[in-house]
């Protein structure tokens, strides 16, 4: 299945690009962040919380939509 | 005749306009998102308006802090904002508390206010003004930025969701920069700043959909927003309410830049037994002649601890007083000792030391 994936603030800066399309067969957002920080060794080194479909959801959660977003939090002001 | 392009708004009309009135709002952080938040509600006529910073206002400020200007630097910025304030209205009551959160007076202080607007710059002060917003049961108005991207959002608002529940605890030290390291564009927080504005005058007004449950993130760039939905965890919220009664005995671990001695140049320059350490790049100007300078850049630092004289006060500068306050953290992490940061970066020290009459006595270099 192709998912598309968002990437925010200095998300961004460590995967190179804003937005991508992978090709991922398993089921759960954890697994996808696997194939993700084996992409992206930087990526271990960051907080951030994944969105499905525009919510915000656990880790564990199965993969049901096409569209994910990894959201880091933002100290400035 | 002041407030009449709102109380001609059916939206809100006179009855809108004297909740606006009655409105006691608390903006915490006085810098790039506090300004435009404070000049709007006071613009709007919220009656009572309390300003907290601790911090005082610099030349790098102006780029984005709309409420100061040249002959507001070295003021407290609390001070200085509530100045610019009565002049932009006189009407409403604005009170500075020119000192820092803490857990000792946020409780106290957030029980006088309707609502709480986070316009702060770090982790450990964003997590104790949610912490207390829910204990203390108040709406809070959150934004934060990150060069070129924004997040607002506003937490427990109606037994909504709270910060935790979006990141339940606070990113390791370290690993999420900030304005001062990053930059940032400095329209950007007026954007942003403006969006808290909004939802504050949303709350009290009872008006439209508050941003409640949902993360709104703004990309300056492309002009793109996003709204993420963000559901409640009470468990979350149960533990923050647990810690109750505990609560106002609990410090602040804030992160070492706060904890940071930061001097003026005029109280260390006629000084002796001091180092002073430059830790810019070696290429960045102006270069400080004037003073006997040990130049190691801030990347370098850590390797270089042989070039610091345990014997002397250690001095910190760089161009703007921020990578300074990180050098004495990484300093004292090396528990070295007697490290302070200059609030002035070189180009002001420059200038403050050709200002001085015979400056050449001091522990300069001989040209």
């Amino acid at each position: 299945m192709n998912i598309s994936i968002k990437y925010f603030g200095f998300i961004a800066e460590v995967t190179d690009c804003e937005e991508e399309t992978i090709s991922f067969s398993g089921t759960t957002i954890s697994e996808l962040l696997d194939v993700l920080h084996s992409k992206y060794e930087a990526l271990k080194n960051n907080d951030f919380q994944v969105a499905q479909n525009q919510s915000l959801v656990p880790f564990e959660t199965e993969i049901t939509g096409k569209e994910i977003a990894l959201l880091p939090p933002f100290a400035g002001g | 005749m002041r407030y009449s392009r709102h109380t001609i708004l059916s939206e809100i009309g006179q009855a809108g306009q004297d909740k606006i009135t009655n409105a006691k709002v608390l903006v915490v952080g006085a810098g790039g998102l506090g300004c435009p938040v404070l000049q709007y509600l006071a613009a709007a006529g919220v009656g009572v308006l309390g300003i907290m910073d601790f911090d005082v206002v610099e030349l790098s400020n102006l780029q984005r802090q709309i409420l100061f200007g040249t002959s507001s630097l070295g003021q407290n910025k609390a001070e200085a904002a509530k100045k610019r304030l009565e002049d932009l209205n006189s009407d409403i009551s604005i009170t500075a508390y020119a000192e820092k959160l803490s857990y000792q007076n946020a409780l106290e202080l957030f029980s006088q206010y309707d609502v709480i607007v986070d316009g702060t710059d770090n982790f450990e002060t964003r997590y104790l003004i949610n912490d207390a917003c829910i204990i203390a049961n108040k709406p809070l108005v959150f934004g934060a930025i990150y060069k070129f991207e924004g997040q607002v959002s506003v937490f427990n608002y109606n037994n909504g969701p709270s910060y935790r529940c979006l990141f339940p605890n606070p990113p390791q030290k370290n690993t999420v920069p900030n304005c001062s390291e990053v930059g940032v564009l400095g329209v950007l927080p007026g954007i942003i700043g403006s969006m808290q504005a909004n939802e504050v005058l949303k709350i009290i007004l009872g008006i439209g959909d508050v941003l409640s449950g949902k993360l709104l993130c703004y990309n300056a760039l492309t002009a793109q927003t996003t709204v993420l939905k963000i559901n409640k965890s009470e468990a979350i919220i149960d533990a923050v309410l647990k810690g109750k009664d505990t609560f106002s005995d609990k410090q602040t671990e804030f992160n070492c830049e706060f904890l940071t001695e930061v001097v003026s140049i005029k109280d260390v320059v006629s000084k002796e037994n001091i180092q002073f350490i430059d830790v810019r790049e070696v290429h960045e100007l102006p270069k400080v002649d004037l003073l006997d300078v040990t130049a190691i850049p801030l990347s370098e630092l850590e390797n270089s601890i042989h070039k610091i004289d345990g014997e002397k006060q250690k001095v910190v500068f760089c161009q703007s007083g921020i990578r300074s306050k990180k050098a004495v953290s990484v300093l004292k992490n090396l528990n070295i000792d007697n490290c302070f940061s200059l609030r002035e970066g070189a180009l002001e020290i420059n200038n403050h030391i050709e200002k001085l009459e015979g400056f050449k006595n001091l522990s300069v270099k001989n040209k």
